[in-house]
């Protein structure tokens, strides 16, 4: 029976500090995310969750957002693309860009949950409209240039979901802001693509192409140096004459709002780098996720942004401690009959017929039933020894990603047998390991 | 080599016979480039003689997810040959981008000289190829699509990739196109319509000009039986829905639909009978699974407990995979099914994953 040992502590303490030798030395050292203490603290204000797609970033936010509501906090969370069934149990039935109560959460510690799906093309028009007198924001809005720009531009929703945080922070409505990021090509777009959009809004070339539009032509030539009348006329060999007549009537158009779109850029960029902001980088243990994560855990130093650690979402873990090889040989011994007519030996009931001959308390089994309990038995033996290769592989895989950043706090999520919808699926993902 | 022939012997016939261009999308996380890495592996197997048959995979977002695949070095903007099939069919590979492409173009066509130079300072190439709307998906599709129809022929032709080819035309014999087949690891099933549709993403801003012409170029590509957008998906929830909503997307903008590859399929190990049962917690019998763990001398309780466990989460499992099959039908695509390689991919595993491809008709 003592092959049998089951890990008892393993099955009730925290995903942490398990006994298996192969990562055991990397995770000592582990630093856990101590997510109650980060959702508590009246000093943080903005969670943000950045990641590579795919990971559940959506989820992690959503459900990091509800813990904190039911744990007493003002919240508010902005999510990007989140899954249908799961917009509707936060009461995202529809996109219009403003925060909703959530309805059915416990409210018992004083705390209030509210959500909102961005809608990137909105907020756009938001800030035109906000910026611009009404005839020139007409104009702006109707410019086909603006509104390719403003729909497909892969940078728009970075740029827009970092001018929505900057505006709910300035409500000053909530005490805790959850951000949820773009389903991006990189974790690093969310960085990265506003300053891209601001500096070209608020660029040279866009001074450029306004010059002409501006100052009725030549007189803008002269102040500038010779490259301009280069950059003029090649632009409208590749472009058309078309394209770059409505991109330089929309700049133009949007000239009022020159500067504005960088600074405020800038101005949402400091906001991340404060206190009040933390930093989560979701990441799934398989190996383009957290390569993702690890350039984003650099980025975020570099940049001097607060990160409060990783949370390695979708972990597999063994609930037996029983090794893969020692699995899968009881298996094939299951499966070739082999055990049986051991067991039966070992009863000392040369019959053969083990239990089913009734020498002990339990109702006999037939024979039919004794080859199925073993089928059984094999089946989810197998089943097991594949948790166990895949758990060791995600051992080696984060063990790796910890060694290169030693010191960071971690939190793993376990894998879900089923999809997130509800309120109780939220719940449950931080319960079970928090 | 009798394993190969026997694989062969058992290979259902292509469903795509007549495609060229397989672009492969799928929501992020899906493996979508692993799967765009097997199916040119099996695109490339089967020719007669070694360097028969030919196939390009072009990845377009820069993250040098093949390079890490095939575990070459980097993958740079000219074509490198990254992989040999058993049968000698080789997989080249490629790292699209955009500036480089649009520099390209302008040399080709304009021959700009200084100018190329003045727009890169003003940061107007910046802007053409990350700022401005569609342009930068007309280059990365417009470069893809000159590959597909590249004739052999051409191909010590300047088109800025000539160090290989005369080492290629050598070999290149009777064939009619440079490559059998390329493979494009696609941007993720959210922004594959748009990325594909050039034509209606330029024409709002260009109806005559250059970048239409260009962009009319791609879609006669695109549009034609030459091309099939194949999407990767697993059997969750998410995916699943992205999946459907991709597929009608693509249909309504009149662009080819492919097939559906569900990747990272696990086998079934409980009888039907007894996954409903187990799916409930609790819901198999203790004493019988402690009976046939007995013989092996594992009939502990918390033995017990914990495959019981691990068999619930199983059996939900497949019912809700059953049920995501289920609404993947309606896609009425082909369907093929991947394992998960529970060992992490390598070209061992890839391989593998090619050879179902092939066995499935999907190649």
């Amino acid at each position: 029976m003592s092959e049998a040992r089951v890990n008892r502590d393993s099955l009730n303490r925290g995903s942490l500090n398990r006994g298996s030798a192969d990562a055991a030395g990397a995770e000592d050292t582990v630093k856990h995310l101590d997510l109650d203490g980060l959702l508590d603290s009246p000093e943080t204000r903005i969670v943000v969750c950045c990641g590579s797609g795919g990971v559940g970033k959506t989820t992690t936010a959503a459900a990091f957002a509800l813990r904190a509501a039911e744990r007493g906090r003002d919240v508010v969370v902005l999510t990007i693309d989140p899954a249908r069934r799961l917009a509707q149990s936060l009461g995202l039935t529809e996109l219009d860009n403003t925060p909703r109560e959530v309805a059915g959460i416990d409210r018992s510690k004083g705390g209030r949950l509210h959500a909102m799906m961005l809608d990137m093309k909105r907020t756009f028009d938001e800030i035109v409209l906000d910026h611009a007198d009404p005839q020139r924001a007409e104009q702006i809005l109707a410019n086909p240039f603006y509104q390719s720009l403003s729909a497909s531009f892969a940078g728009t929703q970075e740029y827009m979901a970092m001018e929505k945080l900057g505006q709910l922070r300035s409500r000053g409505e909530w005490d805790l802001i959850v951000v949820d990021t773009p389903p991006s090509r990189s974790a690093l777009d969310f960085l990265d693509a506003p300053e891209r959009l601001g500096s070209f809004l608020d660029g040279r070339l866009i001074r450029i192409l306004s010059a002409p539009a501006k100052v009725g032509g030549m007189g803008a030539f002269k102040l500038l140096t010779g490259g301009v009348g280069l950059v003029t006329g090649a632009l409208g060999k590749i472009l058309g004459s078309n394209l770059l007549g409505e991109v330089q009537s929309f700049v133009a158009a949007l000239d009022t709002m020159f500067g504005g779109f960088r600074e405020r850029a800038e101005r949402t960029y400091r906001l991340l780098q404060t206190e009040g902001t933390a930093f989560v980088v979701v990441a799934a243990p398989e190996p383009d996720a957290l390569r993702e994560a690890s350039y984003f855990t650099r980025r975020l130093a570099t940049d001097e942004m607060p990160l409060a650690g990783l949370v390695l979402n979708r972990v597999h873990r063994p609930q037996a401690d029983i090794t893969a090889e020692r699995a899968l040989a009881a298996a094939e011994e299951l499966t070739n009959g082999k055990a049986a007519k051991r067991a039966a030996r070992k009863n000392g009931n040369g019959a053969g017929n083990g239990r089913a001959a009734g020498n002990g308390a339990e109702p006999p089994l037939s024979a039919q039933e004794e080859a199925q309990a073993a089928q059984l038995a094999a089946a989810l033996l197998r089943l097991h020894a594949e948790r166990v290769v895949q758990s060791r592989r995600e051992r080696r895989l984060t063990g790796r990603f910890l060694a290169s950043h030693p010191g960071i706090a971690m939190l793993e999520l376990p894998a879900q047998a089923e999809d997130i919808h509800d309120l109780d699926g939220l719940r449950e993902i931080i319960a079970r390991s928090a | 080599m009798p394993v190969t022939n026997a694989a062969e012997a058992r290979r259902a016939k292509p469903d795509w016979p007549a495609v060229r261009l397989h672009v492969v999308t799928g929501k992020g996380g899906t493996g979508k480039t692993t799967v765009a890495g097997a199916l040119a592996l099996a695109l490339a197997a089967g020719g007669k003689r070694p360097g028969d048959r030919r196939v390009l995979l072009v990845e377009v977002e820069g993250r040098q997810g093949l390079a890490q695949l095939f575990d070459a070095e980097p993958v740079a903007y000219e074509e490198r040959r990254v992989a040999v099939t058993p049968d000698g069919g080789e997989v080249w590979a490629q790292s699209l981008d955009a500036e480089q492409a649009l520099l390209e173009y302008l040399d080709m066509f304009y021959k700009l000289g200084p100018a190329a130079r003045a727009l890169r300072r003003f940061g107007a190439i910046d802007f053409a190829t990350t700022i401005a709307p569609g342009i930068r998906d007309v280059l990365l599709t417009g470069k893809t699509c000159e590959a597909v129809r590249r004739r052999a022929s051409h191909t010590h032709g300047g088109h800025g990739h000539g160090s290989h080819g005369h080492e290629r035309s050598q070999q290149a014999g009777d064939r009619v196109f440079d490559y059998d087949a390329v493979v494009m690891d696609a941007p993720p099933t959210g922004r594959i319509t748009r990325f594909l549709n050039v034509n209606s993403e330029v024409s709002g801003l260009a109806r005559v000009g250059p970048i239409r012409n260009q962009a009319d170029a791609v879609m006669r590509v695109l549009t034609s039986a030459q091309t099939a957008v194949h999407f990767v998906t697993l059997l969750e929830e998410m995916p699943v829905q992205e999946t459907l909503d991709g597929f009608a997307e693509l249909r309504e903008a009149g662009l080819p639909a492919g097939g559906v590859i569900v990747n990272q399929a696990r086998p079934v190990v409980l009888p039907e009978e007894r996954l409903k049962k187990a799916a409930q917690p609790g819901g198999l019998d203790p004493a019988e699974l402690e009976a046939g763990l007995a013989p092996v001398g594992l009939a502990d309780p918390e033995v017990v407990a914990a495959l019981s466990e691990l068999a619930t989460e199983h059996a939900q499992r497949v019912l809700l995979e059953a049920g995501q099959r289920e609404e993947l039908s309606a896609t009425e695509a082909p369907i093929y099914e991947l394992p998960l390689l529970t060992d992490g991919v390598d070209r061992v595993g890839l391989d593998l994953l090619a050879g179902q491809l092939r066995r499935q008709g999907a190649a």
